[in-house]
């Protein structure tokens, strides 16, 4: 029974949905009362000055480049929602998808306030929140993400290998993050390293438990492993934004994350008595990768699903 | 008589504003309402933080903030976001954990604190849960992750019901 307020007060016994809404009946329409640019923008009257001493294309790419991983890495796990292998498991990928979703959604708008000319343009008059241009307007050639991030997941050990490596890395950057001098990284930072705790567990676990289960289980966790190690490089590769960002004090030089990185791992690989595989690193593209714009063809796909409805009706109020 | 000052009275309206998704807490129980300020002109500023960085209710609290102010009769209310610090679900208020029980939630123990590096658990985690409907401490973690961001399932070993824990965050 859901009352009003913390006080306890009379029960309306006649009706048994009166205090369902909390006394508010504009929750059936859940947060779109009164939509306005103001009310929806994640950052309003967070102080959006650029620190001294950064670029501001660089300080918007860096963001991009930290928002995309998240982005797609958050579109891939909602895509097991109703097929993982229990109710649990749908609810939990759903879960760390939209932690991810949200931390995106706070960078690219970090991104377009840094810099507002590396959103994409839209009709005259378009509604679009800067931060959903960037998401749902741009090609696959302007995401910078990491490969690891969008490749498809063939069965569930796929999607528990590549949680446990994409965050046990993310979870690296933004512990160091949070010392950022761009005052909105470093507070996406410390959040996100609340999140990203969380995500890591659950991966480690069912990464020891699959590992750890029937023969079936174990070699199919092998195989995904074997599979996804070659993106494992990429992650702390350094592009040459990163170097600058990093350079000046406000963003993270991934390079100086690959041995935490491989401890954590080293870790979960030891308790689950599994080997590191040996394989070597998905080759570039004349040295382009990820955060260069050079991706699988899987993210092509991926976005054409994505982005379809959005640019549909770039005039569109959703 | 005593006259409140303008603030206190914004703030006292803002702190009504209840959860959307936990409406047994008001927004001043969970800890999201940071400050309501009444600017020289009049226009009220209610400051709030999200819970967890993807909170799709945050829309629904502003909203909330602005109808609810406004129908208290100041015109002018735009609510702003705060990010730093982070919410902990250490600020939910001692009335808020009292509501949360009494509405069959488990409220959270103390949120672990990362300064350095955050170390890794492969073992579920371990919380002192009493169950908000019996009351025994046996109870079982369904899963990390629930209905909400901020929520874990548990199932009650000794009355077998199933209840929603805040995490610790």
């Amino acid at each position: 029974m859901v009352s009003t307020g913390p006080t306890d007060e009379q029960p309306d016994t006649d009706n048994p949905y009166a205090g369902l809404l909390g006394g508010d009946p504009s929750h059936w329409a859940f947060g779109i009362a009164a939509y306005d640019a103001q009310s929806a923008d994640p950052l309003a009257g967070v102080d959006a000055t650029l620190p001294d001493g950064v670029d501001r294309r660089d300080l918007a790419t860096y963001a991009v480049m930290l928002a995309d991983d998240a982005l797609v890495m958050s579109h891939r796990l909602s895509q097991w929602c109703s097929n993982a292998p229990d109710l649990e498991e749908d609810i939990a990928l759903a879960n760390t998808a939209l932690d991810l979703l949200g931390q995106a959604r706070l960078l690219l708008a970090r991104a377009a306030a840094a810099d507002p000319s590396v959103v994409p343009a839209l009709p005259e008059g378009s509604p679009v929140l800067p931060e959903d241009a960037l998401a749902y307007f741009r090609e696959a050639g302007d995401f910078r993400n990491v490969r690891l991030a969008e490749v498809e997941d063939r069965d569930f050990a796929d999607v528990v290998v590549r949680l446990l490596v994409f965050s046990t890395w993310r979870l690296a950057l933004l512990e160091r993050l949070r010392g950022s001098r761009d005052s909105v990284l470093a507070a996406v930072a410390a959040k996100g390293v609340k999140e990203l705790a969380y995500h890591r567990d659950y991966a480690g676990r069912w990464f020891l438990t699959l590992a750890q289960g029937t023969d079936e289980s174990r070699a199919r966790t092998v195989a995904a492993l074997d599979r996804i190690w070659p993106l494992r490089s990429e992650l702390t590769d350094v592009h040459d934004v990163e170097a600058r960002v990093a350079d000046c004090g406000v963003g993270v030089d991934p390079s100086t994350v690959s041995a935490e990185v491989d401890a954590v791992l080293a870790q979960v690989f030891a308790v689950s008595d599994v080997v590191r595989p040996d394989a070597s690193p998905l080759a570039g593209v004349h040295g382009r990768k990820g955060r260069d714009g050079l991706h699988t063809e899987a993210l092509s796909r991926m976005l054409a699903e994505m982005q379809v409805v959005a640019r549909a009706h770039p005039m569109g109020r959703w | 008589m005593t006259v409140l000052a303008a603030d206190q009275v914004a703030y006292g309206v803002a702190a009504r504003v209840v959860d959307p998704e936990m409406p047994m807490l008001t927004l001043e129980d969970l800890g999201v309402l940071r400050a309501v300020q009444v600017e020289d002109d009049g226009s009220v500023v209610a400051t709030i933080t999200p819970t967890y960085s993807g909170c799709p209710a945050m829309t629904s609290m502003r909203d909330d903030l602005v109808r609810t102010l406004r129908g208290a009769g100041f015109a002018d209310v735009r609510v702003d976001v705060v990010l730093e610090p982070a919410w902990s679900s250490d600020w939910i208020s001692e009335r808020g954990r009292r509501a949360l029980a009494a509405h069959g939630l488990s409220a959270p123990g103390p949120a672990p604190r990362y300064d350095g590096p955050v170390p890794l658990t492969l073992v579920p985690t371990r919380r002192a849960v009493r169950c908000p409907r019996c009351g025994a401490s046996d109870a079982a973690l369904t899963s990390e992750f629930g209905p909400t961001a901020c929520k874990a399932l548990y199932r009650c070993v000794r009355c077998s019901e199933p209840f929603e824990h805040v995490k610790e965050i």
